[in-house]
């Protein structure tokens, strides 16, 4: 109740009234619901008032149906099934928006999906420039995943991953040291900040940048009589105490006792570090809104202000509040208004995306896209890898958001822009379209055989029956998680009827532009 | 992996001190690079306009190809101890490439390529990039940046992209490196050599115009959410790519997949066989103005039973790359197209005989073979040698950015140029201080 007065009194200046739309005045489109966004919680109090202050007018809520597609693709990385969509579509409990949004972080499939995308910035992945080796990527792996799974407090997370030593195989953490192109004290002083601080080296000072340096000058590797096994420990420290440097300008002594990287460690995962829990907050922000409150989410430097600080700086305390709780974050966000928008703007404000003014589209993930595929089709996916088996055995039908290697690909991923894991820059996942991956979709016969040999389509064809109109909703359901309008019904009843058209065919080719909608291929 | 004498990449200083400069005259260094400035030939000619890469991806042998050793007995050269003449005086190859042998006037040999790593990914990095590991960079590979400097930014207005990869890609590192993937190379997928070669998403068995016509209409009436924000600038470079694929589905470019119009003689010459179609459809692909297309032949990584693997592929190898050469010679194609063929590495001179190996090679980055053709390369010629068993360079010691740095010379691109990157990056397009001025 008290949100709400508050959100009623930030908006009494901001909006047009020419624009408000009522409950039921929506232009008939199935993607936004009857009203803009409600505040749900702070966040949205947060970025109201900053669309206030620019006077941009925030998007209308999402409608039922583009929420449970979002969220689930979202969250798990998945699609919904159709009887996942159909049952909450006609659920009427008011909060099971709630409800969803808890279910799914429970999910195996929440464990996959963000194990990928760690693997992409822990950089996990056999071959060159990384060369981890099967063995190790299977250890690293399933260390990162299991953490997830866990829901390992992040600090703890980040401490194991820098202060460990030992063999590859035996003490998975210490591959963080080996995933790194470079052994060099600046190689891996890089790759903390970047994965850790959500800095690029070159953005911080020279002095910098060597003290820094200082904390990971004992790092050492040396190779054992097992086959590409490597330990990782440290090299005996200088006689004497010696003094260091914090990237915040503090100083500290090491004595020679101590590891050099639990003294950085400790100093990183204080409370009040700031670059830690900014770093995290924003950059899980970026992957469920799409952009980060500082863009891009891993160039966190003085020039590069957040476009929200308060937001930001709510978020860093609520993790710090959790004791590094993730999910936290990840429910705060997920149940905020401002998530919940959609995709359709109603502001010309340039600003308006980068303000989080609605839920801005973004081509779904490689390794998401083809699930989505091959869920619609019933297949599984040709993986190939460099790497003869045993090490690289991947059971049939196994979903590619589960593949552990980046060196493990195919000619969909690599065609989608899954990313590299050269760097673990967030920005080696191109999600842009291109006229290959457009030429796949339109004519492949990768597509063309998911959907004519689709066991779902045909058993749904099967069970409508004689009933053209219920066909042709079920389709929308499996391919687009939604029923469709009434005038998208009226044109594909059309399509079914044309000259010469036979059931089969009709049926192909609906859901063969249905997956090439833009509904289909982006998160909206 | 047997060797670990040669860990690192041959340096200029280690070079001296082999004594390996100036053994023919040739050098490393300042020196040449001094020359070059003087009077490089390279400059008068017109740049070659394609290359055809036929890529030995596991490591092809040197010494069961193209430098035999039959002195060094049978530790060495196993059964093939008896190399065969070509139409030059003085080189000879492996007995089991008696077409290549009629064409060797048409190509030169470079038997003392080096880099002394025996890991593949490394290895495949280095021949592609011609670029050391390790400064926390991923550089393009050579077809990246010929697409680069000849596709669409400098006049190529193919509809087939202009860097091609038949049939599917390698796979040891992402070979658009940093230029970020505008400048991925297109995979066709299937299998030229099948009836109908179905290249994804060019040919799609099965569809007519006429229906590819009715579901786009379709796709348009039904694409709701594109409609109710049009102008988002995501979905119009969507529709941009969209526009520019049924170009290609429903125009003509496709129709250079299809072989049925080549002769079946022409294609039986070729070899009927993955590889050999693929060299023809690299042909077919200079002839409408690709400037890169790559060969990947896999298969080479002979750890075990060496040569019987070698009496199925020498073969097919000899087929397809000596039938390329006379077709392309014949069509007049030749002069303007560089033929490449390489591997990561080549593979252990001394023949591993015990179990498990029966009779294998391991990995090899010491001394190894390269071979080049066309586009301003000379043939006939044999660059560098290698010692009597093939284990280490006895002369003029050739690294990838050396034979790199000389194909993208042909090519009219200045391996001393800059080479643009998203990352604003101050880079050269090839650093090497060598040419293989000797065949230019």
């Amino acid at each position: 109740m008290n949100l709400l007065l508050v959100f009623a009194v930030i908006f009494a200046g901001a909006i047009d009234s020419n624009s408000l739309i009522g409950p039921q005045g929506i232009s008939g489109n199935p993607f936004e619901g009857p009203a803009f966004v409600t505040p749900q919680n702070k966040i949205d109090e947060l970025v109201l008032a900053g669309l206030k202050r620019s006077g941009i007018q925030p998007a209308n809520i999402c409608s039922d149906a583009v929420f449970v597609r979002r969220v689930y693709l979202d969250v798990i990385g998945t699609l919904p099934t159709p009887k996942e969509t159909s049952e909450f579509l006609q659920d009427q409990n008011p909060s099971k928006r709630i409800a969803l949004i808890n279910r799914l972080l429970e999910r195996e499939e929440f464990t996959d999906y963000w194990t990928l995308k760690w693997c992409d910035l822990l950089r996990v992945k056999s071959e060159f420039p990384i060369n981890l080796w099967p063995n190790a990527v299977q250890a690293y792996y399933r260390w990162i995943r299991d953490s997830l799974r866990m829901n390992m407090p992040y600090d703890q997370f980040a401490s194991e991953l820098l202060t460990s030593s030992g063999s590859n195989f035996r003490e998975p953490q210490v591959n963080f040291y080996r995933a790194i192109q470079g052994r060099q004290p600046s190689d891996i002083a890089r790759t903390v900040a970047l994965t850790f601080m959500g800095t690029r080296y070159e953005s911080l000072p020279q002095s910098t940048r060597a003290n820094m340096e200082v904390f990971f000058s004992q790092v050492a590797y040396k190779k054992t009589a097992e086959w590409k096994e490597e330990i990782v420990y440290l090299n005996p420290a200088p006689a004497g105490p010696r003094e260091a440097v914090f990237p915040d300008g503090r100083k500290v002594q090491i004595r020679p006792e101590d590891d050099p990287r639990c003294v950085f460690a400790d100093w990183l995962t204080e409370p009040n570090n700031q670059w830690f829990a900014r770093n995290i907050t924003n950059r899980v922000w970026a992957w469920l809104m799409g952009r980060g409150i500082i863009n891009e989410s891993d160039d966190i430097r003085l020039d590069n202000p957040p476009v929200n600080p308060e937001l930001l700086a709510f978020l860093e305390k609520e993790l710090v509040k959790s004791k590094y709780n993730l999910k936290t974050i990840y429910r705060l966000i997920l149940n905020s208004g401002t998530y919940q928008q959609s995709s359709i703007s109603r502001s010309n404000n340039p600003q308006s995306e980068a303000m989080f003014a609605c839920y801005p589209v973004r081509r779904l993930d490689a390794e998401v896209l083809i699930d989505a595929l091959n869920q619609i089709g019933g297949t599984g996916e040709n993986y190939t890898s460099n790497i003869p088996e045993p090490f690289t055995f991947i059971p049939e039908g196994q979903r590619t958001i589960k593949l552990e290697d980046g060196s493990i690909t195919s000619a969909f991923l690599e065609m989608f822009g899954r990313p590299a894991r050269d760097t673990g820059l967030e920005s080696e996942r191109n999600n842009q379209p291109s006229d290959s991956q457009r030429l796949y979709l339109l004519n492949s016969n990768d597509i063309k055989n998911k959907i004519e040999r689709s066991p779902i389509l045909r058993q749904q064809a099967e069970a409508a029956k004689g009933n053209r109109t219920e066909l042709i909703k079920n389709i929308y359901l499996t391919i687009l998680s939604r029923y469709p309008t009434k005038s998208e019904s009226d044109t594909a009843e059309k399509y079914f009827q044309g000259e010469g058209m036979t059931r089969k065919a009709a049926i192909e080719d609906l859901a063969w532009a249905l997956i090439n909608t833009k509904e289909f291929l982006y998160r909206h | 992996m047997s060797n670990q004498k040669h860990i690192y990449v041959i340096t200029r200083r280690e070079a001296l001190k082999l004594g390996l400069l100036g053994a023919t005259g040739l050098t490393f260094g300042k020196y040449a690079r001094g020359e070059d400035a003087n009077s490089s030939p390279a400059n008068k000619r017109t740049p070659a306009k394609a290359v055809i890469e036929l890529w030995m991806s596991g490591g092809p042998t040197h010494l069961d190809t193209f430098d035999p050793k039959p002195q060094a007995g049978n530790d060495y050269c196993g059964p093939f101890k008896n190399p065969i003449a070509t139409n030059v005086e003085g080189i000879q190859i492996c007995e089991l490439l008696p077409l290549l042998a009629k064409q060797a006037d048409k190509y030169s040999i470079i038997r003392s390529m080096t880099h002394g790593i025996n890991a593949h990914e490394t290895a495949t990095y280095i021949m592609k990039t011609g670029r050391k590991p390790g400064d926390n960079l991923v550089f393009p590979g050579m077809g990246a940046v010929v697409s680069l400097f000849k596709g669409y930014e400098h006049g190529y207005k193919g509809l087939i992209p202009p860097y091609i990869v038949l049939t599917a890609t390698e796979g040891r590192f992402s070979e658009e490196g940093f230029l970020g993937p505008r400048y991925k190379p297109f995979a066709t997928g299937g299998d030229p050599s099948q009836k109908r070669f179905v290249v994804s998403g060019v040919v799609a068995e099965g569809v007519s115009d006429a229906r590819q016509k009715s579901r786009r209409e379709l796709l348009g009436s039904l694409d709701s959410l594109g409609k109710a924000m049009p102008a988002n600038p995501q979905f119009e470079q969507l529709n941009r790519c969209e526009e520019k694929a049924y170009n290609l589905i429903l125009g003509d470019g496709g129709k250079v997949f299809d072989m049925s119009n080549e002769k079946d003689e022409l294609r039986d010459k070729y070899g009927r066989n993955k590889f050999g179609q693929s060299c023809l459809m690299a042909r077919r692909l200079v002839e409408i103005g690709v400037p890169y297309i790559t060969v990947n032949d896999g298969g080479w990584d002979t750890h075990k039973q060496h040569f019987e693997a070698m009496r199925r592929k020498l073969p097919e190898l000899d087929k397809g790359f000596a039938t390329l050469l006379q077709d392309l010679s014949d069509r007049g194609l030749l002069e303007s197209t560089i033929v490449v063929w390489a591997g990561e590495f080549g593979r252990t001179p001394k023949i591993l005989w015990e179990s498990p190996w029966n009779g294998g090679r391991g990995h090899y980055g010491n001394c190894f073979s390269a071979v080049v053709a066309g586009g301003g390369f000379k043939g006939g010629h044999v660059v560098g040698a290698s010692d009597d068993k093939g284990e280490e360079v006895a002369q003029r010691p050739v690294l990838a950015a050396d034979l790199i740095g000389s194909m993208y010379e042909l090519l009219g691109i200045d391996p001393d140029g800059p080479l643009p990157n998203p990352k604003g990056l101050n880079l050269q397009v090839m650093p090497s201080n060598g040419r293989l001025k000797e065949i230019m």
